[in-house]
């Protein structure tokens, strides 16, 4: 009995020791963001890691979830005669939900991962201790620029995720199932609110891509410097980001909502 | 950096001394004794080079004054350090000076914290207790910014060359230079190149990390180390895992950098023969402690029956060949 309260305990504090040093690494990284703007080009190629290179994912799933959204609302929706609102509830499912968790849980598996294994090699082959030798800051020279780069790349990998994801929707909507084409845009624009679902959506990319790119580098700078490390790092960089996008996603709702 | 610095850096490099065309011909590992012969008549004289490391109180100091040398031009001074891996405790109280201007040698066996000493003297490792000084400033004690400061003034080799992968040799070795100065592009390539060339390998600048071998590697991570002119640079097993004839071309470099720019280097291995070949101090270290210092052939002399056995590779002696365990009939009869 009381070796388990001692275990408890244990690990209670061992994870708000974690929690402590992965708020004075974010602490640290903001600290050395000022600094990218002397060298704006490290800060263009994480945009280009994290973006550009998780585009192929996010639109693929994008165009799918969407094509989805269409059949399963168009089948609900025609039992009330409503085909016509078809639009309005594929564009506010991706807008201010859909588009920002999945294009989060997708970064997290796809850039965050990548992230984290690419950190964690760095340390397991002394490349971040080299740069401290050099009296470099890794922290401002190589995590802040990877944060920075996440935060930008997500809302614009949202913004993808939704955009085509409505395209989806008109594709089965329209295209497959004969649901009127001036209906589907029209009530889309004129029900969906540019501050109650576009901006909380934006919002929503933003912490979800802070979030997400900060777990990924602190796991990564904090692995274990071998290969076994750097691997349960990785997989815990994916479970850990999906679980805070999930849990985040409702408390971000409530607050939205509770407006 | 500034730009007169620069060019002295260039003129060091691209005017060859005797000592440097000595080497050229093939001469290893000299002895500092011997490196501090008068010049000949009519020689060719490179102030910058004609005060050698040799004629540095600390480096000629004989076997018998080592200790008072080292102690009195100490660029290194560890004073009471004490340091646990968690449970395990690497140091306990240990006492180490290493003087300016010369290869100082520490050896072990594999675990005996040398790597960990090393971390210490750069400030990588904070100590529990003691403190480690380098040129007067506290290691243990130094802010960041500080401590950045310092290690413009130290290079050090890592045991796995520790190369940026995403960067090209010469990209590597020009990182710090690009970091800590203000250099125009032009002069900066010069700079690398003469790196490079120090360490003779100024046409594989083009290559990427992964297409280097093990030694190669080294020498890169050596003319990085190198790129900032620092007073000391610090190995981390530099000879592990090399081959013979790269285990002999960094042995020379080693040398002829310590001697050519007027370092210090601290020199962390378990390669005995190589490594005395190279040095003019040593210290042995396991236990936690110092068990031997000196001159590689005072280290030799040792009575010392663990020194004996550790600098001579036997098996068996006071470090035992079998780990501690119950008798062999015990175990397999039961």
């Amino acid at each position: 009995m009381l070796a388990s309260l001692a275990r408890l305990g244990g690990g209670c504090l061992q994870g708000l020791e974690r929690l402590g040093r992965g708020q004075a690494l974010l602490a640290r990284m903001i600290g050395g963001m000022p600094s990218l703007a002397l060298r704006p080009r490290l800060l263009v190629r994480q945009i280009y890691n994290v973006g550009v290179l998780s585009m192929a994912v996010v639109i693929v799933s994008g165009l799918f979830v969407g094509m989805v959204l269409g059949l399963q609302g168009h089948s609900v929706l025609s039992r009330f005669g409503a085909e016509e609102s078809l639009g309005v509830l594929v564009a506010a499912a991706l807008v201010r939900e859909l588009g920002p968790v999945l294009a989060a849980l997708l970064v997290a598996g796809r850039a965050g991962s990548a992230l984290t294994a690419e950190i964690g090699l760095m340390k397991a082959t002394e490349q971040l201790s080299g740069l401290e030798m050099m009296a470099v800051d890794p922290v401002e020279r190589i995590l802040a620029p990877r944060l920075l780069g996440g935060l930008v790349a997500m809302p614009l990998l949202a913004a993808l995720f939704s955009s085509l994801g409505v395209l989806g929707g008109w594709f089965v909507g329209v295209g497959l199932l004969g649901v009127d084409d001036g209906a589907f845009w029209g009530q889309m624009s004129s029900r969906i609110d540019l501050d109650e679902d576009v901006l909380n959506g934006v919002v929503k990319s933003l912490v979800f891509g802070l979030v997400v790119t900060w777990i990924a580098l602190f796991q990564g700078y904090h692995a274990v410097p071998t290969s076994e490390g750097v691997s349960r790092a990785t997989t815990r960089s994916v479970v850990h980001a999906a679980l805070a996008v999930l849990g985040l996603d409702f408390v971000l709702t409530a607050i939205m909502l509770g407006d | 950096m500034t730009l007169r610095e620069a060019a002295k850096t260039m003129a060091t490099f691209l005017i060859p001394s005797d000592e440097t065309k000595h080497r050229k011909m093939g001469r290893r590992h000299p002895r500092p004794n011997r490196r501090a012969r008068p010049q000949e008549p009519g020689a060719r004289s490179n102030p910058s080079l004609t005060k050698r490391p040799a004629e540095h109180p600390a480096s000629v100091a004989s076997g018998s004054d080592f200790r008072g040398a080292a102690a009195a031009d100490a660029l290194v001074r560890i004073r009471g350090l004490s340091f646990a891996h968690g449970e395990r405790r690497v140091f306990e109280g240990l006492d180490l000076e290493i003087p300016r201007g010369g290869v100082t040698a520490i050896l072990g066996p594999s675990g005996s914290g040398k790597t960990t000493l090393l971390k210490l003297i750069s400030g990588q490792l904070r100590p529990d207790a003691g403190g480690v000084e380098v040129d007067g400033a506290p290691v243990h004690a130094l802010g960041r910014r500080e401590l950045y400061r310092l290690r413009t003034r130290m290079g050090m080799l890592f045991q796995g060359c520790a190369l940026l992968q995403d960067l090209s040799v010469f990209d590597n070795v020009a990182y710090p230079l690009r970091e800590h100065t203000d250099l125009p592009e032009s002069l900066l390539r010069k700079l690398v190149l003469l790196k490079l060339e120090a360490v003779g390998l100024r046409g594989a600048r083009d290559l990427m990390p992964g297409e280097l071998s093990g030694g190669m590697a080294r020498r890169v991570g050596l003319a990085r180390a190198i790129a900032l002119d620092p007073m000391a640079i610090l190995y981390d097993e530099p000879f592990t895992g090399q081959d013979p004839i790269s285990l002999g071309v960094l042995a020379t470099l080693i040398r002829h950098l310590n001697d050519a720019s007027r370092l210090t280097s601290v020199l962390v291995s378990h390669d005995v023969e190589e490594t005395t070949g190279i040095a003019d101090y040593v210290y042995v270290i396991a236990n936690g402690r110092v068990m031997a210092r000196g001159t590689p052939g005072q280290v030799k002399a040792s009575p010392s029956p663990w020194v004996h056995q550790f600098m001579r590779g036997l098996p068996d002696g006071p470090a035992h060949f079998h780990y501690p365990a119950p008798r062999l009939e015990q175990d397999l009869l039961g």
